[in-house]
């Protein structure tokens, strides 16, 4: 019975496809040809393309379901609320592009003058379509959205991910290596089982060098509507986000409580922040876009690479 | 002989969407189905975010070999519910899966063809979200088994049914049968004033079900006492029968049992 190879050497390593732990790994003929070794060039294409992008920033997280996409959305519109700001949310979740429909666009990519949008969604024809693709082929996607789609001068380019740490996440940190992002937000929901894949998520950033802006907490609190009493439906039984972010020595960017007209905004499209300005979940979300802000203002693009090759 | 011969039925739990409820449902299925009388096995193949062992108390666990094969982790003392995840190949519970489709693929075909899941009455396949390369390597694998279905998972509101109509379409796509609809995150009443707040929404499962063409099996309400039992590893069907999500999850469990037909091994 073979295991998934352990020793694996690298694909960049001289011994790929070579070594004796390369034996009946499903990648040993594509290494061997030495593919792996050289660098795609699209990875310099993309660092042209990206010298008018000031700001690049990944919404993460191990977990799905945690509101990363409803995080980039209003991330997105919150920045963009500065007609001065040009900001660009770039959808990379090939399989559940829940972008435009949090956004409100059914084909159009422009939701205001200075917020564009880009995503597979508009892609695909009908919304039963369902994109059914190994990794190599969303691989490729995620390639043509960043070397071919014209971004233009951007203030903010915001890459909202699917969960896990897998094909997307590589392709996308491997891409953008020459082009430097500023950073990664991790959102997580206080439970253990989310915070259990957000660590996986904070090990990946590290393996590959990509700092980490903070960590979200999202579904922090319910704050019933009738009677305002508190209730934490995702009970943060080993001390939610806050416990895991002072044990890994990563910001906590803040918590955002479950107010029930979010899902109701994303539903119809609209920014949350402008349906409800006064909600609690309002406040938080404009907390975190600033320290997000003052993160990416202190700590300016530098010239070197970020990925080693 | 394959491994998964013994095996009667095999059902699958997917979702186009993440975070609705997919591990937490294939649990509870397969406690409820284990509290029938059944004896489940449960295959989690969510290689980055595995989520059961810890749902059944079972993290850290060694895997054994045998000549069959892999053995499957029993989470009970009476080994009516075994287990098989990535999660107990991991050395650290931290340590992440970073890999391409095509490792993940043969890691999925491994679980099915090399795990000797011996005689069981039902196999809950748990996925990740999406529709990818783990989706197609457990329907390749598990295909020459004729599996009964799958059970698809939503929450209400459209941004989850956007997704999860995909995952129907990779169903059809694929030749796999669909049990039903089942809608997760239905709706929180208030423990202080009993007020019920539509939390995610509404009405989303049903408008699934029935723009697919499918059975709708149910909604399953928010209830923290069965987070935190997942959480803490209890066993919540036996715990807290009196939890408004357990008439959800027994009615979703009895019709997956009738739809299960008699079948002579």
């Amino acid at each position: 019975m073979e295991e998934v190879p352990q020793g694996c050497p690298g694909t960049g390593s001289a011994q790929a496809g070579r070594g004796a732990s390369c034996q009946g790994c499903p990648n040993q003929r594509l290494c061997a040809s030495g593919a792996g070794a050289a660098p795609d060039p699209a990875i310099e294409e993309i660092k042209e393309k990206m010298k008018t992008v000031k700001h690049k920033i990944l919404v993460l997280s191990g977990k799905g379901g945690v509101g990363k996409s409803t995080f980039s959305a209003h991330l997105a519109h919150g920045l963009a609320e500065d007609e001065n700001t040009q900001v660009a949310l770039l959808d990379i979740d090939i399989c559940g592009p829940s972008i435009p429909k949090i956004m409100g666009l059914e084909g159009e990519q422009f939701v205001e003058d200075n917020l564009g949008v880009m995503s597979v969604g508009f892609l695909l024809s009908s919304p039963d379509d369902a994109v059914i693709w190994r990794g190599p082929k969303k691989n490729g996607m995620i390639k043509q959205f960043l070397r071919d789609v014209d971004w233009g001068e951007v203030d903010y380019l915001i890459v909202d991910t699917p969960p896990g740490t897998s094909d997307e996440h590589l392709s996308a940190v491997q891409y953008l290596s020459a082009a430097h992002i500023d950073g990664a937000v991790i959102i997580t929901t206080p439970q253990e089982v989310s915070l259990q894949d957000v660590r996986k998520e904070i090990n990946f950033c590290h393996k590959v060098k990509l700092p980490i802006i903070g960590v979200v907490e999202n579904m922090s609190v319910f704050i019933c509507p009738k009677c305002k009493k508190e209730t934490q439906i995702f009970p943060p039984t080993t001390g939610g986000a806050e416990v895991m972010c002072q044990d890994l020595k990563i910001p906590l960017l803040g918590k955002v409580p479950l107010d029930p007209h979010i899902g109701k905004s994303c539903d119809k499209g609209q920014s949350f922040l402008m349906d409800a300005p006064d909600s609690p979940a309002t406040f938080a979300y404009r907390s975190i876009i600033q320290r997000i802000q003052e993160f990416c203002g202190h700590h300016p693009p530098k010239e070197e690479h970020f990925l080693s090759s | 002989m394959e491994a998964a011969v013994g095996v009667r039925h095999i059902i699958l739990v997917l979702s186009g969407k993440g975070g609705v409820g997919k591990s937490t449902i294939s649990t509870e299925l397969a406690l409820a189905l284990r509290h029938a009388g059944k004896k489940v096995g449960i295959l989690d193949v969510d290689l980055c975010g595995p989520s059961i062992p810890r749902m059944l108390r079972a993290q850290g666990r060694a895997v054994h070999q045998c000549d069959s094969g892999w053995v499957p982790v029993f989470v009970d003392q009476e080994q009516s519910i075994s287990l098989m995840s990535v999660g107990f190949l991991l050395e650290s519970p931290d340590e992440a899966v970073v890999w391409r489709g095509p490792k993940k693929n043969a890691l999925i075909k491994q679980f099915v063809a090399d795990v000797a899941w011996g005689q069981l009455d039902y196999l809950v396949v748990d996925t990740p979200p999406g529709t990818s390369d783990e989706h197609m390597a457990a329907v390749e694998a598990l295909r020459p088994y004729s599996p009964l279905g799958a059970l698809v998972v939503t929450t209400p509101q459209a941004v989850s049914v956007g997704d999860v109509r995909r995952e129907l379409t990779f169903c059809r796509k694929t030749g796999l049968q669909v049990v039903g609809v089942v809608e997760n995150m239905s709706g929180f009443v208030c423990p202080h004033c009993a007020e019920c707040t539509n939390v995610f929404s509404r009405g989303g499962g049903e408008v699934l079900a029935s723009l697919a063409g499918v059975p709708f099996l149910g909604s399953v309400p928010l209830d923290p006492e069965l987070t935190r039992s997942l959480e803490e590893g209890q066993d919540f069907i036996r715990d807290f029968p009196k939890s408004p999500a357990f008439p959800a999850l027994f009615s979703i469990a009895q019709k997956v049992m009738s739809e299960a037909p008699a079948r002579l091994s």
